[in-house]
């Protein structure tokens, strides 16, 4: 019982050779499309590198980098297959690929419904690993004559200028750590060491923040030291101001604009499964019913076209019992020459025997 | 004698159509290039027109628009002209227009190039404004509550950062304005008094710089306030300092970019100047070998394609007599006219 059974004519056979030769193409397209989405993502993710502690995220766009290229591949041999569909004596050539065809072609949708769930299940790893690079970014901020990190504090002052954020989560991040460095600080002023005690490991800690925090769009020039203090400025209330710094915080930041650029890529990435998927059912009626013709001999009768010879069911079933014969026959082949050397054994003890009563 | 004369059998005509009508819809989409590329240029001066004083000349960008629209429109005739061109049946609608729109065209080549030479000249207004523009800017950084002026703030601010510049033509420039309004200033504190008494204007001076000026190249905390005073700050000698705030002044960075932006216009016109004085040469052969068969009825027959039909020196001398003809032409009329009213 046949799955799915079309009838294809001769006509019917040419048109779906034609618009399947037409998919595969757009197909081709749009795995050149996901190639590009995948490099693009990838560029932004190691722009933004020293902020990350670590390059699991890499991972999406890696996988969408491997499928496009593998999609143009295979969507450009459908297309060599259709174009050769009609011809009798060009077709045999591509039957033999055709079962390997069909199974990279399956890989390829999973995975890409995999990208799709892991660029959702790894945003938690993204906020986590921002959150360790972050606090790594300002805690060596000030360290700009330490080989190896002297362009943290660029960096920092650069990201929080272009995303409009602030600290890790919000700007008191910058009230904890040392971000002015010693080689700045006049040790023999008063206020200078009055800091140094107040806190045990001896930093220099103000309420204060770089000048990357500031907002442009604040009506006032922007305060960005004794922040906590009310009398220090004229006609300013600290739990009141809101405009003065960026309230947000870089993480926050970074980690939406990455789950934006990650949701954009899911039409096109949701489209590029729809048509794959289309091409491989189109691409099985015509294997189907090019061989039906090919068996019937005559290239402009009617032949079937179909998805699967016998019912679901059936067609488990057989490939179950198809591996169970190929697993036992792996299995089989040793024992048998486990057997074969035992019987070699016997035969020589009883060669051996048999000589002595003749000496 | 004709100018460049070239024969042509019916292969060589075929094959000149062809490739004009290809040349055609590239000088199509050079057109649409021409038309962005106005539009571009419009849009970047409207994003800054407050620091231009809102006075910025708009004529190139607009003359840049209307002349990728006509370029647009020409080619695409030309093109269709050119198609038909193979089918004699279909040419015999067109021929009568072909010589007009010829001229027209050998005007509008004219008049691209002198777009592509209003790119290049076009610079030097644009300077004064903007000079003019940033000065008056700089005056109402502090005016973020005067209606027309709120945002003049955040656009300076902006506009330092992302063209790494500061002030005018130097950071001092912010020395010689109040930048920090009177609405934040505490006219009782003795430092308040002291800077205001010390100059004619009555304004709150000092020798500080907005935050936008900071340099975040710089190894140390930017310092925005006292930075003539060395001793105000550790380690501090305003003199060899040079990574604190940008050193570059926003006129020059600002006319660099927009000077910049022109001369690529200027040049990619020129080159569509280029292509479109190669196409209206190619259809003037077109035109010319398919008026000259030398058996009319045959069109496979050979004929001869030239850019002008008589040399440039007779073709002067004859547009000259026929202007001159037609200037007498209308004064005999005059004088006939004239001599009817006198008789009746």
């Amino acid at each position: 019982m046949l799955l799915l059974k079309i009838k294809f004519t001769q006509q019917r056979r040419v048109h779906l050779a034609q618009g399947l030769w037409l998919l595969s193409w757009t197909a081709v397209i749009w795995g050149a499309i996901i190639f590009c989405l995948g490099v693009y993502l990838k560029m932004e993710l190691l722009r933004r590198d020293e902020v990350m502690d670590n390059t699991e995220i890499h991972v999406v766009p890696n996988i969408l980098i491997i499928v496009g290229l593998a999609s143009i591949g295979t969507n450009w041999v459908a297309g060599c297959v259709c174009q050769d569909s009609l011809d009798a004596t060009r077709f045999p050539r591509w039957k033999v690929l055709l079962l390997g065809w069909f199974a990279v072609a399956a890989v390829l949708c999973c995975l890409l419904i995999s990208v799709v769930a892991l660029s959702f299940a790894l945003q938690g790893r993204l906020e986590e690993s921002l959150k360790v690079g972050l606090r790594n970014g300002i805690r060596f901020y000030k360290d700009t004559d330490v080989p190896g990190r002297c362009y943290q504090k660029e960096t920092i002052d650069r990201l929080q200028m272009e995303f409009r954020c602030c600290g890790n989560n919000n700007f008191k991040d910058w009230f904890e750590v040392q971000w002015v460095s010693s080689r700045y600080l006049n040790f023999t002023s008063k206020d200078v060491k009055d800091r140094i005690r107040s806190n045990v490991d001896g930093r220099y800690l103000l309420d204060g923040v770089p000048f990357s925090c500031c907002n442009p769009s604040s009506p006032r020039p922007c305060l960005r030291y004794t922040l906590t203090d009310n009398n220090a400025h004229f006609n300013y209330e600290y739990q009141s101001e809101e405009l003065n710094l960026y309230s947000r915080g870089c993480r926050q930041a970074l980690t939406d604009y990455y789950m934006e650029l990650m949701n954009s890529t899911g039409p096109g990435v949701l489209s590029v499964i729809l048509i794959q998927m289309s091409v491989i059912l189109g691409m099985r009626y015509l294997q189907t019913s090019v061989e039906g013709i090919m068996a019937l001999e005559d290239p402009e009768g009617e032949s079937d076209g179909f998805l699967l010879e016998k019912g679901v069911k059936e067609t488990m079933e057989d490939l179950k019992v198809k591996a169970l014969i190929m697993l036992q026959f792996w299995l089989d082949d040793p024992i048998a020459t486990e057997g074969s050397s035992e019987d070699a054994d016997l035969e020589k003890a009883e060669k051996e025997a048999s000589p002595t009563p003749a000496s | 004698m004709a100018l460049m004369l070239v024969k042509f059998d019916m292969k060589k005509r075929v094959k000149l159509a062809q490739t004009i009508w290809f040349l055609y819809w590239f000088a199509v989409m050079a057109g649409v290039l021409v038309f962005s590329m106005g539009l571009f240029f419009k849009i970047e001066l409207r994003k800054r027109s407050e620091l231009m004083d809102n006075n910025e000349s708009h004529l190139l960008p607009n003359v840049l628009i209307l002349m990728g629209l006509i370029a647009c429109g020409v080619n695409a005739f030309g093109g269709k002209v050119c198609y038909d061109s193979l089918d004699p049946s279909k040419f015999i609608k067109w021929k009568p227009m072909l010589k007009p729109f010829l001229m027209f065209c050998v005007g509008f080549n004219g008049l691209l190039f002198v777009t592509a030479l209003l790119c290049f000249v076009m610079r030097i207004p644009l300077q004064f404004t903007l000079a003019e523009g940033l000065k008056n800017g700089m005056k109402f950084y502090k005016d973020t509550d005067t209606p027309g002026r709120c945002y003049m703030k955040r656009t300076l601010d902006l506009m330092q950062m992302e063209f790494r510049c500061c002030g005018n033509n130097h950071y001092r420039d912010w020395f010689e304005i109040q930048w920090v309004s009177n609405r934040y200033l505490d006219f009782s504190a003795k430092e308040v008094k002291d800077r205001i008494g010390s100059n004619v204007d009555g304004q709150y001076l000092m020798d500080g710089v907005p935050f936008s000026c900071c340099n975040p190249s710089s190894p140390r905390p930017c310092i925005q306030g006292q930075m003539t005073n060395n001793t105000a700050h550790y380690s501090y000698d305003h003199y060899t300092e040079e990574l604190n705030v940008w050193k570059r002044g926003c006129r020059e960075a600002m006319v660099s970019y927009y000077g910049g932006l022109m001369n690529t216009i200027g040049a990619l016109v020129l080159l569509v100047t280029m292509l479109e004085i190669a196409v209206t040469i190619g259809l003037q052969y077109i035109n010319s070998s398919l008026s000259s068969l030398v058996n009319p009825e045959d069109p496979e027959s050979e004929s001869e394609g030239w850019i002008l039909e008589k040399t440039v020196g007779e073709t002067f001398t004859d547009i000259m007599t026929n202007m001159k003809a037609m200037s007498k032409g209308g004064k005999v009329e005059e004088e006939a006219e004239a001599g009817v009213a006198t008789v009746s």
